[in-house]
């Protein structure tokens, strides 16, 4: 253990570019300005916030109050009311939002109920390999393009199609077959938040509910569920937002039925009306405000 | 509840049926053999320890005595009842967990009380009992909170309580205090032990820290690649060691293999030497050994300061690494320094042969 030559031991290297601070200009000046800092990291994507949401909400509800000349068909920008009007006074608009508001329910149960048993199996019981291979395959159809989704249903759906065949029967084009291709289009969306929530539980909650005594009926009642709502809540969103904004499934399966989002797309387009369209694009948002204040009133969003 | 009330659990020691009794226990994940032939009996009311590194089966066993796995083969009984296939909540037990598993979604006084709720005990009563079973470790003030909102300590006391309230006749300790600092942890060492002898429980406590071992409990089972290596009370397990496993892993030893004790000791056998047993003299000095002590000549390779006393690693004459711990006299000369020559005597008493394993 002698140390006659203290140069050649690690950490007494004489070495003069390995020694001392490094120079980097850049990285210092940030390192001081906090402000310059933040400004840089944020500046992109607020302005992105900004214009797609806040200046494109805008907009709507400015077309919204505007009005179009029956004889020029061009919009007349003075402020109005009469497209809320219309709206309310016509029975039309409220059956289509009750219906539409009546698949987005069916929609979230069923989905909601498909999705708790699989994420269970995902995230408690089955193997490493298994759970793998499962968040692939409930993720596989997302890279599927929307329409050839609703188009294979409607080959399933459609008379003498593959419903037929296996004997169940097929409801015909219809809202019931609506409420299945929402089904099952939004289904990923509501098994991965439930999934997620789930996982976060860790295994020795289970163990400790057990082996207090607790029968699997009365764990999963008092334990596995209330720790599981965010995830239930979070995925029922996306399911009730998605289906109360989608126009293409009720246009393909739908059969002659009229959902929001089919007056917002005729209106935009066929009848050259903006601004009652815009209007009518109004009630899913507020449908989706009041829903969300009121799911914030039950604290289920504090652990989100 | 006083801490003099110990002695009705002392004597049940003698004259009961074994709490635990564990006959060829074996555990197998596809090729992995977790747990090997284990046979062990732990008696009521015993503060029973398994001491092993992580992945030496300690916990596994203990899961099988809970019941969340199930043996490849052997049983385990409890109070005389075979539970060998039982679920968790068939048996008469209860398990604190490594990391507390407390619901976060439910109060202090709802975690306690659950074990109640689940067998339908009603509002009131169960949370008088929920709020005696806090007030036994010291949190009858906390019961409206949640668990986030306590330290790791008072989580550890609350899942203490949650196991309790439920009288059972053992509780299972997984590493409890794993989690905690040094502090907190010599403070909830002293409340285990006073709860235990309070209890009368029989505690089944598995750790990987030696000292805790040592300092808690009335056996110990120290565990290596599946299987006990030794079995036997603190004192044993420290001061007769069978095994250089046992010797290197509960506190640290000197070994001395076949051939280094043929030169000391002139028997051909492994032995082991604790560290406090060495004493040193600096310089090399010329008195001659003792018959009854060996006497060695030594250089002092480091030595580190520990507060209460001083490590030295010492090699002695003919390449042997000893280490060596002297107590703090207080007065600073009797410290060695590095380079230094010593003597090194330690009584033929205090050398352990070790009889098993290599």
């Amino acid at each position: 253990m002698s140390a006659t030559s203290a140069d050649t031991r690690p950490g007494r290297t004489t070495d003069p570019a390995l020694r001392g601070p490094v120079a980097r200009p850049g990285s210092r000046l940030l390192h001081r300005m906090v402000w310059l800092r933040l400004t840089l990291l944020l500046s992109a994507p607020l302005a992105w916030m900004l214009l797609v949401y806040v200046v494109a909400l805008a907009a709507l509800l400015i077309t919204s109050l505007w009005s179009v000349d029956s004889l020029t068909s061009e919009i007349d920008r003075t402020w109005t009311l009469d497209n809320f009007r219309t709206l309310l006074e016509n029975d039309v608009y409220r059956k289509v939002t009750v219906r539409t508001l009546g698949v987005a329910v069916a929609v979230t149960l069923i989905d909601v109920a498909i999705a708790l048993p699989i994420a269970f199996y995902m995230a408690k019981v089955a193997s490493p390999r298994v759970r793998r291979m499962l968040v692939v395959a409930v993720l596989t159809p997302l890279w599927a393009s929307y329409l050839v989704k609703v188009f294979s249903w409607r080959v399933v759906l459609s008379e003498g199609g593959l419903a037929d065949w296996t004997g169940l029967g097929s409801p015909g084009y219809g809202l019931t077959a609506v409420v299945i291709t929402q089904a099952y289009i939004w289904l990923p969306y509501v098994i991965l938040p439930i999934f997620a929530s789930l996982e976060r539980v860790p295994d020795s909650l289970l163990e400790a509910a057990g082996d207090l005594g607790a029968p699997s009926g009365f764990v999963l009642r008092t334990v596995v569920f209330p720790l599981l709502v965010p995830g239930i809540v979070a995925g029922a969103i996306f399911s009730f937002s998605l289906t109360m904004g989608d126009y293409i499934t009720v246009n393909i399966v739908g059969g002659a039925n009229q959902m929001l989002g089919n007056l917002v797309y005729i209106n935009a387009g066929a009848a050259n009306n903006l601004p009652l369209a815009a209007a009518i694009a109004m009630i899913p948002i507020v449908v989706m405000l009041v829903l969300l204040t009121a799911i914030r009133r039950t604290g289920a969003l504090d652990n989100l | 509840m006083s801490l003099s009330t110990s002695a009705p659990a002392q004597a049940a020691v003698v004259d009961r049926a074994p709490a635990i009794s564990i006959r060829g226990l074996r555990k197998t994940y596809g090729d992995v053999v977790a747990v090997d032939h284990v046979d062990l009996d732990i008696a009521d009311g015993e503060f029973f320890s398994m001491l092993g590194p992580s992945g030496s089966g300690k916990t596994t066993v203990l899961r099988l005595i809970a019941g969340f796995e199930q043996a490849t083969a052997g049983s385990v009984t409890l109070g005389g009842v075979d539970v060998t296939r039982a679920a968790p909540f068939e048996r008469d037990v209860h398990t604190v967990f490594q990391d507390y598993a407390l619901f976060p979604h439910m109060s202090v006084l709802d975690n306690v009380g659950y074990g109640l709720r689940v067998r339908g005990m009603k509002k009131a009563e169960r949370r008088e009992r929920a709020q005696q079973a806090l007030d036994t470790v010291r949190l009858g003030h906390l019961g409206a909170r949640r668990p986030a909102q306590l330290s790791g300590g008072q989580r550890q006391r609350v899942a203490l309580a949650r196991a309790i309230v439920l009288q059972p006749r053992v509780l299972l300790l997984d590493e409890p205090l794993g989690a905690l600092d040094l502090k907190l942890r010599e403070q909830m060492q002293v409340e285990l032990k006073q709860l235990q002898r309070e209890l009368g429980i029989t505690f089944v406590f598995v750790t990987h820290d030696q000292e805790e071992a040592l300092t808690l409990s009335d056996r110990i089972a120290v565990f290596d690649a599946g299987s006990i290596q030794q079995l036997g009370t603190p004192r044993e397990i420290y001061e007769n060691p069978t095994s250089a496993y046992v010797a290197g892993f509960v506190g640290t030893t000197n070994l001395f293999d076949a051939a280094t004790s043929q030169r000391l000791l002139g028997v051909a056998a492994e032995h082991a030497v604790r560290p406090e047993r060495l004493r040193l003299s600096p310089g090399t000095d010329t008195e001659p050994a003792r018959p009854d002590e060996v006497r060695l000549d030594a250089v002092v390779v480091e030595t580190i300061y520990l507060g209460t006393g001083n490590r030295v690693h010492l090699r002695t004459s003919d390449g042997v690494e000893l280490v060596a711990l002297e107590q703090s006299t207080g007065s600073l000369d009797t410290r060695e320094h590095r380079g230094d020559d010593v003597t090194v005597r330690f009584a033929r008493a205090d050398v352990v042969p070790l009889t098993s394993g290599s």
